[in-house]
């Protein structure tokens, strides 16, 4: 097994070494018998796109998950803002200012794009649910402000003529649109993308490639996401991590990835 | 509106109609935009300031008179903004086609000899960014939005807000300003404007102030426009219908133009503002339509019902109530209970329920297209126009509409028909020249200042004219039958399910054809009766699409058997084709005219092979323009049909002569 330890931490310039917002130290999560994650470490830089790549069943949305609470490893620890934890919630990742989209899309289908971005408000809104049923007095006051918000990232990401339709009317190219507009309407600090791009054509691609662009470059969040077209992957992203096989294989920028033998063996499979 | 009345030879110009409009009616909106889901409004004094600011650091950047100043984007306030901001100061706006790539609208810039760029967005900012690598003259780079270019670093790149800051920071009053508004004359150019051409490269139509306000003088008069007025505005900037109707005509009647959300949003926001005026190609009334089919044929037994029931009624007393004459009781009591129950609700769907005039103009609209809106009620007319006119040339008065024809001329307009059948016009409205192009300006106008439309027409019993089709496309088939492809090609666009079609015949023994099918309609066809596939060009050249098709031909052809002039000139046969015409291929213009050339050379495989009767099916390669700009093939194997003609009865045509 071959580790590629890279001083990752240190960053490309030693001068000016980038804060770490996440930590994820020799983590290991297992099912039964089965090694989902096999003793990985790496960190996610403030205001990155990292990329999590690696062939199918290598562990990639396992590591996501570990992420933001829904699995606990059995072994390691992660440190998010310096505050190093053994197990959290989903909720309580999402306080601390982790959202993420889903592989498939996971949106209330029955509502609109507008409510569904409304929902991701849901944290931020301090009156009860009483108060939310009066839609009165200072509850509508505190309504009108988070619609303020939704409305901007409407803007932002161009969904202004979807705002009434139910989303399971929509094409899937905007349903990702719309859950992403939900995760970012949480207003997180980390964003996790898993596969924000499957199934999508190549114009839906570059479209989703130039909002992640932008939500990384307006909004300062840091994104890790899962990709499988490596175009993108390059493109897109600062820095990227391997895993194959539950294990991580190489992890660098995109360029000493790519030439990285481990990796090209990884996905192009090696000759017997 | 009977505030002191306008004087023709004081407010001779744009920039001194927004002085005059901020004095009089300077609370009035004047423009609206919807941003963050809620309509915004700016009064005629606002808009003033806007203005005012933007022109003064423009001035600090350099603007002078006569410089040229290309404006990019969606239909935004602050770019109609930047077009009376330069021409406060004397220069001369050039609106340019958003969506064309860096090679076509580099070349209009180098050719206005553009040195400044009023932009809406990072993606126009590149686009100028990279022509300004080749055309060093484009000093000055205005941006609108924001988003994205806040760690843009670039010489000359300068947000719309910076540029008002060095305005009002400038230390320079606004009676400079007003001086410099003051020098302004009818005779000044007020705008270039560049033609999409289907032949060749874009020609700059030259208008002068003196033409921007005649034309918004005469439509105001012919249709009795007011301040009241609500315009929604969505059509490219570059267009002269645009910059008529959503400009100059705002200035000089002084009412409200509202721009859009976005692109997409247009009906429900055009819902919202409850648009009285309005403006658009006969493509977009065609959408409605497809639309209202297609939901239709979703909708439930009684509905369908209820809705073809009343559509009856509509179709056959609507456009009799519309004009006022007198139907029966019965046939008012129907009505208004259709109005009630579908009109009304439908007209609310599309936007329309407040309009009170709304024009088609552009292109040929289909009777049957036309007919209906009249039916629901809608006062939809017809006016025939060019940008070298201003716009208007003929329209149609209230009371007088007739389906096929387009109008009597307008206000001060004089018209006449050359020997060789082409439609020739005067007005004060026609442009000056072409910009930088001697020749063509020769060509098109002659001394005595008539204009040659290029259309082939003729003026009808009641004084009407009537555009039969493009002068030069007009031909002939070997026999000696007239041959305009025009005029066969919008039948069959007619049909929802044909978006694009283009006839051959000329100098040929008979007429054959190429179609495109319409994805929309024909897609949700395919929904409905299970037909699976997987690409446009699977679905054209499906069994079934291909027997929709002929029946829709067959029509055409029974339709053309009936007219005397062009029973000859049936369809023989007919492909579809195995891609859509595209502007990014620069097979039809960016407002979707075939370029004939372009298409005649890149399908010229599939032309022979239609006039090749031992051929069923052809394969063909042709090569596809990205939006991007990237390049690929497509490869096709297309099946060619024959058609059945229609026997000519020569003797109803004499019946109907007589």
């Amino acid at each position: 097994m071959n580790v590629a330890v890279k001083p990752a931490a240190a960053g490309n310039d030693s001068a000016n070494a980038p804060e770490v917002m996440l930590d994820i130290r020799n983590v290991s999560l297992s099912f039964g018998g089965v090694h989902a994650i096999k003793d990985v470490s790496f960190n996610i830089n403030k205001g990155e796109i990292r990329a999590i790549i690696g062939p199918n069943g290598a562990g990639k949305t396992s590591m996501l998950n570990v992420i933001n609470g829904f699995y606990h490893p059995q072994v390691g620890e992660i440190t998010f803002k310096g505050e190093t934890r053994a197990q959290m919630r989903p909720y309580v990742a999402a306080t601390q200012g982790i959202a993420r989209t889903f592989q498939n899309v996971a949106l209330f289908r029955g509502m609109s794009t507008l409510d569904n971005i409304m929902s991701g408000r849901t944290l931020k809104m301090h009156r009860n649910f009483f108060w939310q049923m009066l839609r009165f007095g200072p509850a509508m006051q505190e309504e009108v402000e988070h619609r303020e918000r939704v409305e901007e990232i409407i803007d932002f990401l161009e969904i202004q003529h979807i705002r009434r339709t139910p989303v399971g009317r929509l094409p899937y190219g905007l349903q990702k649109r719309v859950e992403l507009a939900r995760a970012l309407a949480m207003e997180p600090e980390l964003l996790l993308l898993d596969e924000p791009m499957a199934g999508m054509n190549l114009e839906e691609k570059e479209d989703m490639s130039r909002f992640i662009l932008d939500v990384n470059d307006q909004f300062g969040t840091t994104i890790a996401l899962i990709e499988h077209d490596m175009g993108v992957v390059m493109d897109l992203s600062t820095r990227v991590v391997v895993l194959d096989h539950g294990e991580k294989i190489a992890d660098g920028t995109p360029a000493e990835v790519s030439s990285n033998q481990d990796v090209i063996d990884a996905y192009l499979g090696v000759a017997h | 509106m009977t505030a002191e009345a306008r004087d023709a030879s004081v407010h001779d110009t744009i920039p001194k109609l927004l002085l005059r409009n901020a004095k009089i009616r300077g609370a009035r909106p004047a423009m609206r935009e919807k941003d963050l889901g809620i309509w915004q409004t700016w009064s005629w004094a606002e808009t003033l300031e806007e203005i005012r600011d933007l022109a003064l650091g423009l001035r600090v950047l350099g603007l002078k008179r006569g410089d040229r100043v290309a404006i990019v984007g969606d239909n935004r306030p602050r770019l109609y903004w930047a077009i009376c901001s330069a021409q406060s100061l004397g220069a001369i706006p050039v609106p340019v086609y958003q969506d064309s790539v860096a090679e076509e609208m580099g070349y209009v810039l180098d050719h206005a000899g553009v040195k400044f760029a009023v932009v809406e967005n990072q993606e126009q900012v590149d686009k100028l960014l990279e022509i300004r690598e080749t055309y060093k003259n484009l000093k000055e780079i205005v941006f609108d939005e924001e988003r994205g270019l806040q760690n843009y670093d670039v010489d000359g790149v300068r947000s719309y807000a910076t540029v008002q800051q060095l305005g009002r920071d400038s230390g320079v009053g606004e009676d400079v300003w007003r001086s410099e508004i003051a020098k302004g004359k009818a005779e000044d150019t007020a705008i270039i404007l560049y033609t999409s051409g289907t032949t060749g490269r874009p020609k700059g139509v030259v208008l002068t102030q003196g033409a921007c306000v005649w034309a918004a003088d005469t439509a105001e008069k012919f249709d009795n426009l007011t301040e009241k007025e609500e315009v929604i505005a969505y059509l490219p900037m570059a267009w002269v219908g645009d910059h008529v109707f959503s400009y100059a005509q705002s200035y000089v009647s002084g009412y409200c133009v509202n721009c859009p959300e976005s692109p997409e949003t247009i009906i429900v926001d055009r819902r919202e503002v409850g648009t009285t005026y309005a403006f658009a190609p006969p493509r977009i009334y065609e959408n409605l339509i497809t639309q209202t089919t297609v939901a239709m044929e979703d909708a439930s037994a009684i509905k369908k019902k209820m809705f073809e029931y009343f559509l009856g009624v509509a179709r056959e007393y609507g456009e009799d109530i519309l004009n006022g004459k007198s139907v029966p009781l019965m046939a008012r009591v129907k009505y208004w209970l259709g109005n009630f129950m579908v009109y009304g609700p439908l007209k609310n769907r599309y936007g329309l329920s407040k309009v009170r005039i709304g024009y088609t103009a552009g292109e040929a609209i289909g009777p049957e297209i036309f007919k209906y809106y009249r039916a629901l009620g809608i006062n939809l007319k017809q006016l025939y126009g060019q940008t070298e006119a201003a716009v208007y040339i003929t329209g149609q008065p209230d009371g007088e509409i007739y389906a096929d024809t387009v109008g009597t001329p307008m206000g001060g307009v004089e018209i006449k028909i050359a020997d060789s059948g082409e439609v020739m016009y005067r007005s004060p409205g026609i442009f000056t020249e072409y910009y930088k192009n001697k020749e063509a300006t020769r060509d098109t106008k002659t001394a005595d200042g008539w204009v040659h439309s290029g259309d082939a027409g003729f003026i009808d019993d009641n004084g009407h004219l009537k555009i039969i089709d493009r002068a030069k496309d007009v031909g002939h088939l070997n026999d000696g039958t007239l041959f305009p492809p025009k005029y066969i090609e919008n039948k069959l666009k007619f049909f929802p399910n044909i978006k694009e079609a283009v006839a051959f015949g000329d100098g040929r023994d008979e007429v054959t054809a190429f179609i495109n099918i319409d994805l929309t309609s024909v897609g949700s066809w395919a929904e409905r009766n299970n037909v699976v596939y997987a690409s446009y060009q699977e679905l054209a050249g499906h069994a079934d699409v291909y027997k929709m098709i002929e029946e829709h031909v067959d029509a055409v052809n029974r339709e053309l058997s009936r007219e005397e002039r062009v029973a000859g000139a049936q369809i023989s046969r007919f492909l579809i084709l195995h891609k859509e015409l595209d502007p990014d291929d620069g097979e039809i213009t960016r407002t979707a005219k075939v370029r004939r050339s372009l298409v005649n050379e890149r399908y010229a495989v599939l032309i022979d092979a239609l006039y090749d009767p031992s051929r069923k099916r052809q394969k063909i390669k042709t090569e596809v323009t990205f939006e991007d700009g990237r390049r690929g093939d497509i490869e096709g194997d297309v099946e060619i049909r024959d058609m059945k003609l229609h026997a000519i009865d020569r003797a109803s045509f004499k019946e109907a002569a007589e």
